[in-house]
């Protein structure tokens, strides 16, 4: 398998190193998409690296393979890090196992990337299912002309000084300006009796003259958003707010196209090529239960045979590639509701939800006065009994905190009492918390951690490679505390960087699944759950307690007996009107008090696992503790509101929503 | 606190920013914990120290072996791995003070915790 004959000894060293890496690519695609290479020589080859995923296109991966024989199928997944190629003959197939293993090959971005090939039975890939628009949406190509775009763009004065910044903002992946009534990120609707002057711009009218006339929409919008994203720029997935916009959303793509992904809350994904001078028009299901966002990339996955055709973009593998984005201009037009929704989508409708409760603090004062008795004050007192009852790392975090590279520095921020810190022996972690009981525990256990708060953390900005922060954002007061406290995560990671952030979710029922946290009292009679197994012996001994319904889902999947409301409802909660909220049962409102019934340890101060107290009818005191539970794509419009940072994955696990943010 | 955590804080009183790095040490007792050397590990964190900060925290400990910048081709100086294998992770300090050089503010270290509260007037908004 002697590729080259110069430079025996150099060679040697780097075929070793090629082998290493063939064996650890073939290790990974087995393990993460379940690929099996065999030993012997196929027709077929997967090449890792070679991927849509990692920037390699069609056209000059073809080019590459082509060398060594004709093609006959290259088959490029979207957003993976590899495809598969099927050649006519072995022959074809063992020379480019052979020459091209190890090669290197420069990807659209100009970067350069090894490619690394094994022998596969079949190229695999599960098709996605469904090819169909979401009901509900349409997309037009050239609704308008080229020169009505220009005209367009043209109109768009993004360096103008309006004296009033609200108008237009720089977002984190961006711009935007708003027409008719300026759009509250924070709160994402509009001041219904505040419209702006000058209302939607004069350039606009003959355009929505036409749309109405043609039946694209039925109403004059009243609201324009103009977004300007540049190539790498995204928007997070998001339903515009029922209760602040009627049921027809259009939005014109100027300049350049773009692919809009809609997911549907089962979890079915559409990906939907929105080519220049094209209109989408949402409506209904669409509209109401589809959430829309663009994934901050350079490059789109496009249909290599029909790259600009608006639409769906089908899961045939075998003809995908990338497209280069442009600088992009959405205009997004609305038309303010006035009266409540009444759609059929009550599950992700703000009115239907739920009564939106006042804002629950005035002032970051009040806000800190609050998490001062029911947050700081709460940890500290109920430290040693708290920790007692979280051994059990999560697995999701802990794949994170094994997958960073060794050497990397990592700031847990909010700590607790330092389950995470010792996960990944390889990595240089440091503990912050509040609460001076918990980073005692932490020290006892041998690691570095320090007190301090998580809005003023004392670390250098960009010292650290990766972040986490475990049901920590939840505890503060205000949708600003809980940007600010994510800015501060931001600020301390390097260009790159990761933050892992879990926060408890309002929805303990997920995709007609209950959460561990609702299951809790059921999980000792044999849940099957892989979540489980870790935490048997645990819940084997807080089983035995009277009083073990204190964990929340964020910091531990195990549980005990289910608790009684009476309990509850005698005791108050001075100088507060927020609920409490009953263990072990839905949230019924975002802004809650959660009951810790605390075990005190007589004797020891910080003992591991009380014991031997089972059954003793001692009333525990009880702590309240303020959450403020997350509503699905909260975190993430939260996220949205920090500067450089992008929103890499999120996800819902057990109860809470999680995001992956990376400093750009 | 490990000297190498010493190195990644910095004072956040507010206004401070940048100029509050780094915090100026002062220990009263110091314990050598020792740990298991792992060059690689302490080669992966040559470069993202502040080696001037750390310079001068050695200095303030009297561990006089530190030198003035990391050595040419480090990764493979096992002496040098060493050395600073031993000041980065196995110096921890127990008792003693960290000053934010901007502003004075003295935070102390207890039982080798830093306590980096401020109270509200101080944080940075």
């Amino acid at each position: 398998m002697n590729i080259n004959h110069k430079g025996v000894l150099k060679l040697t060293k780097m075929e070793k190193k090629f082998l290493r890496k063939q064996s650890k690519a073939r290790h990974v695609l087995l393990k993460h998409e379940g690929i099996q290479a065999v030993s012997y020589p196929t027709q077929s080859l997967v090449i890792a690296n070679g991927g849509l995923g990692n920037g390699v296109s069609r056209k000059q991966l073809l080019l590459t393979l082509e060398k060594c024989g004709p093609v006959e199928a290259l088959l490029m997944p979207p957003n993976k890090p590899y495809a598969f190629v099927i050649f006519q003959t072995i022959e074809e197939s063992k020379k480019a196992y052979f020459t091209l293993n190890g090669k290197e090959i420069i990807d659209d971005l100009g970067q350069k990337i090894f490619l690394y090939l094994n022998f596969v039975e079949k190229a695999q890939w599960k098709n996605m299912g469904l090819e169909a628009l979401p009901p509900g949406l349409l997309v037009v190509e050239e609704i308008i002309s080229s020169e009505e775009e220009k005209k367009l763009l043209e109109s768009v004065n993004w360096t103008e000084d309006t004296g009033n910044q609200n108008f237009q903002r720089s977002l984190k992946h961006r711009r935007v300006k708003h027409f008719g009534y300026e759009f509250h990120y924070e709160s994402n609707t509009v001041d219904k009796d505040k419209p702006l002057p000058g209302g939607l711009p004069e350039v606009c009218s003959s355009i929505l003259e036409k749309l109405l006339k043609e039946g694209y929409i039925k109403h004059k919008p009243d609201q324009l958003t103009i977004n300007q994203y540049e190539p790498g720029h995204g928007i997070p997935a998001h339903i515009d707010t029922h209760s602040a916009f009627e049921d027809e959303i259009i939005s014109l793509s100027l300049g350049s196209a773009i692919v809009m992904d809609f997911k549907h809350p089962e979890g079915v994904t559409v990906q939907v090529m929105l080519p220049r001078r094209s209109l989408l028009v949402m409506t209904g299901e669409s509209r109401y239960l589809w959430t829309h966002g663009i994934t901050p990339r350079k490059f789109d996955t496009v249909q290599a045979s029909e790259q600009f055709k608006g639409g769906i973009i089908t899961s045939d593998i075998g003809d995908l590639t990338l497209s280069k984005r442009g600088m992009r201009t959405s205009f997004t037009f609305r038309k303010v509701r006035r009266m409540p929704c009444n759609c059929s989508y009550s599950s992700v409708c703000d009115r239907q939800r739920k009564a939106t409760p006042p804002s629950l603090t005035e002032s970051s004062k009040e806000a800190l006065e609050l998490e001062q008795k029911h947050v700081h004050q709460v940890y500290n007192e109920i430290a040693s009994h708290f920790s007692s009852t979280r051994h059990s790392p999560w697995p999701r975090i802990v794949e994170f905190l094994k997958a960073l590279p060794s050497g990397s520095i990592v700031a847990d921020i909010g700590c607790g009492n330092g389950k995470y810190l010792g996960i990944n022996k390889d990595l240089y972690m440091i503990g912050c918390d509040r609460s001076q009981n918990l980073v005692d525990i932490c020290r006892e256990r041998q690691f570095q951690a320090l007190v301090c708060d998580a809005l003023a953390v004392p670390v250098r900005s960009g010292s650290c490679d990766a972040c986490i922060s475990i049901a920590v954002i939840h505890h503060f007061a205000t949708a600003e505390r809980r940007v600010e406290a994510l800015q501060e995560l931001a600020r301390l990671l390097r260009p790159g960087g990761q933050a892992l952030i879990y926060v408890w979710a309002m929805e303990q029922e997920y995709k007609n699944q209950k959460s561990k946290y609702l299951r809790g009292k059921r999980i000792s009679q044999g849940d099957k759950d892989e979540l489980n197994s870790a935490t048997s012996t645990e819940e084997f001994l807080v089983n035995q307690t009277p009083e073990g319904v204190n964990e929340d889902p964020a910091l531990s999947v195990n549980s005990s007996s289910i608790t009684k409301e009476e309990e509850y409802k005698s005791r108050k909660v001075p100088n507060s009107e927020l609920p409490i909220h009953i263990n072990r049962t839905c949230f019924h409102s975002q802004d809650v008090l959660v009951p810790w019934h605390l075990k005190r340890n007589p004797g020891k101060d910080k003992a591991i696992e009380p014991s031997g107290v089972a059954g003793c009818p001692d009333p525990s005191p009880v702590f309240h503790r303020y959450y403020h539970v997350f509503c699905d794509g909260e975190l993430e419009a939260s996220c949205q509101a920090v500067g450089d940072v992008s929103i890499l994955q999120s996800y819902y696990d057990q109860g809470n929503w999680c995001v992956v943010l990376q400093k750009v | 606190m490990k000297l190498l955590t010493h190195n990644l804080l910095s004072s956040h009183v507010r206004g401070v920013g940048t100029r509050g790095f780094p915090l100026r040490l002062q220990a009263t007792e110091v314990r050598i914990n020792p740990v298991e050397f792992n060059p690689e590990f302490v080669a992966r964190m040559i470069p993202k120290v502040e080696w001037a900060a750390l310079v001068q925290a050695a200095d303030t400990l009297n561990l006089a072996e530190v030198p003035k910048e990391p050595t040419e081709g480090y990764e493979h100086d096992e002496t040098f791995l060493r050395k600073m294998h031993h000041v980065l992770l196995e110096v921890d300090v127990l008792e003693g003070t960290l000053q934010c050089p901007e502003s004075g503010r003295l935070f102390p270290i207890s039982r080798g915790i830093p306590n980096m509260l401020l109270n509200d007037e101080e944080t940075e908004t």
